[in-house]
């Protein structure tokens, strides 16, 4: 139950920054000054957003589907809340570790697209119908490149537990349970003969670990983009087509749960990726013979000291990767639904199942 | 070692104490999940509005992946979640969403057969029963003899269900992805925009 309310209080926190980010983001890369007037350089300015929306008129159209519009925000943001479950946030802090994470997450964010197709339908409005089908059809198509770039990476960790993963790309590797007597070696070939286990810090993380990984992140930050419905996979959104997308008929609250759902998407894919790929809660930095760099920033597990450490990575590179979708959506146009299906099924699917295939053959060289 | 003695006692009866708590929120989970599975599947059969119908499904299914978290089959559930919520489901409400709606009204399923439909649906009924009833479970061998600690040491089943599809079952779990592969081509084969030649 404090895992939960913690989680959520943390998801607002991040999201009502994500908010400002978007608006000061977009206007730098768009040479304009975005908000200034709410508090010191408009920083005040998403929590009187939400202030604003909180106090709306709830709106319920006269020929919606009534039972199916009010339920349909409540169960997307739910399908994309459960996801947060099993991120682990520090060495020793995890919401339910449970020994099949990574598999559980795949399905549960699935429950999203359910979600969507509720709202387009409860709507009964052609725009949001036509929104939720494109959505629904991006997100089960894009699911399976970013379900192959995860499968590569489970079959260098050999596990599907995210404190397992998290654990494996650090220098406290040997302190998980079942761990104590695995080695790291730089670039996870033994024959070179170098140790890394000790030396941890940025040499440890997946991408270092097993570099074809590095093809496989790329691969699943771009279909996370899509899964996110972020520019430039927004077809879902696509404001001159589809004024908004399944969300155009909603306002008030309802709107605001929807606008948390997406924002918290973007931030699980992220959190998903970092675990997965980027070194989760370890730190970047490694030991250098008796400079300890990476023993000092990672803290004693299960004190204060880990637990301030791990937030302050985890989150930090959240945030880069956060950022990153920020800016791509002010830089590449939107894609057309046909090149749109062309970059799944005939780019990413291929390369993701070549990944696969030298991931395995890696892992091999790693024993 | 008196007090030894004594301090296991307590922890041996903590542990007893927490035990049947356990088993008992286990059973209300069960029944919960039991009752929720049943009342969305009647509904499910009961309502004549086919998208309600989907919707409903989606609560027998997750209720389904709840009773097999609470009988320690944690990959089942999650895969039934995968496979039924992710797959079969958003198809069934793409292809509903898609077909109805031509003169702005859902599609209604109508009651046809209800004679016969009712006359073997409570045969079936009877005859289940009639199983259930006789079968005396709590007696059988294997129930007496089975462990109550299922995962051991382990996290998950995935290792040894892992193990027993390389092994044991592999012939069927081959066979069943070359059917797989087969009805994907068929599938595509279909889709394809046939030129004329």
């Amino acid at each position: 139950m404090l895992a939960f309310l913690l989680t959520l209080g943390a998801l607002l926190g991040v999201v009502i920054v994500l908010a400002y980010a978007e608006r000061k983001v977009a206007a730098f890369m768009q040479d304009r000054m975005g908000p200034t007037e709410a508090g010191p350089q408009g920083s005040l300015q998403a929590v009187a957003d939400v202030l604003k929306l909180l106090q709306k008129e709830d709106i319920v159209p006269a020929a919606a589907d009534k039972k199916l519009f009010k339920l349909a925000p409540i169960l997307i943001f739910a399908a994309v809340f459960a996801g947060f479950a099993v991120i682990p946030f520090t060495p020793a802090l995890v919401p339910a570790g449970i020994g099949i994470g990574v598999f559980y997450l795949l399905a549960i964010v699935s429950l999203d697209v359910v979600g969507l197709l509720m709202a387009g339908w409860g709507s009964n409005n052609k725009y949001a119908m036509l929104g939720a089908m494109r959505s629904v059809a991006q997100i089960v198509s894009y699911e399976i490149p970013a379900g192959l770039a995860i499968l590569s990476a489970v079959m260098v960790c050999q596990s599907l537990d995210f404190q397992e993963i998290s654990y494996q790309q650090g220098a406290l590797m040997n302190q998980f349970p079942g761990l104590e007597y695995e080695m790291n070696w730089l670039f996870g070939i033994e024959a070179l003969g170098i140790n890394t286990t000790t030396i941890g810090g940025i040499t440890t993380w997946n991408i270092f670990r097993a570099p074809i990984l590095l093809v496989a992140f790329v691969i699943y930050f771009i279909a996370s983009l899509a899964e996110s419905n972020r520019a430039p996979f927004d077809i879902p959104e696509a404001e001159s087509e589809l004024v908004a997308g399944f969300h155009v008929e909603y306002s008030g609250f309802r709107f605001a749960v929807l606008f948390l759902a997406e924002y918290s998407m973007m931030v699980l894919v992220c959190l998903v990726a970092v675990v997965l790929f980027l070194g989760s809660w370890n730190t970047p930095l490694p030991n250098i013979g008796p400079v300890a760099l990476a023993y000092w920033t990672s803290g004693t597990a299960g004190e204060v000291s880990s637990i301030g450490w791990g937030i302050f990575w985890l989150l930090s590179k959240t945030f880069v990767l956060l950022f990153l979708q920020l800016q791509l959506r002010w830089t590449y146009p939107r894609l057309r639904v046909d090149q749109l299906m062309h970059l799944c099924w005939k780019v990413l699917t291929p390369i993701a199942l070549a990944v696969v295939l030298i991931a395995g053959i890696w892992r091999l060289l790693m024993i | 070692m008196l007090l030894q003695g004594a301090k296991k006692g307590t922890s041996g009866r903590l542990r007893q104490k927490t035990n049947n708590e356990q088993r008992i929120t286990e059973t209300v989970l069960f029944y919960l999940f039991a009752i929720l599975a049943i009342l969305s599947a009647a509904y499910m059969v009961l309502t004549r509005n086919l998208l309600y119908a989907g919707f409903s499904l989606l609560i027998t299914l997750l209720s389904v992946a709840g009773i097999y978290v609470l009988l320690f089959a944690d990959f089942i559930a999650v895969t039934q979640l995968m496979v039924y919520v992710g797959g079969v489901l958003v198809l069934i409400l793409f292809g509903i969403m898609l077909s109805s709606r031509v003169h702005d009204k859902s599609v209604l399923s109508e009651s046809v057969n209800k004679v016969w439909g009712t006359l073997v649906a409570g045969l079936i009924l009877v005859g289940l029963s009639y199983t259930i009833l006789k079968a005396n479970i709590s007696a059988l061998p294997w129930l007496q003899t089975t462990q109550l600690d299922v995962l051991g040491n382990q996290k998950s089943t995935v290792q040894s269900i892992g193990i027993k599809l390389m092994t044991d079952v592999v012939v069927p779990f081959e066979l069943a992805s070359l059917l797989l592969l087969v009805a994907l081509m068929g599938a595509a084969y279909i889709a394809t925009d046939k030129q004329k030649v």
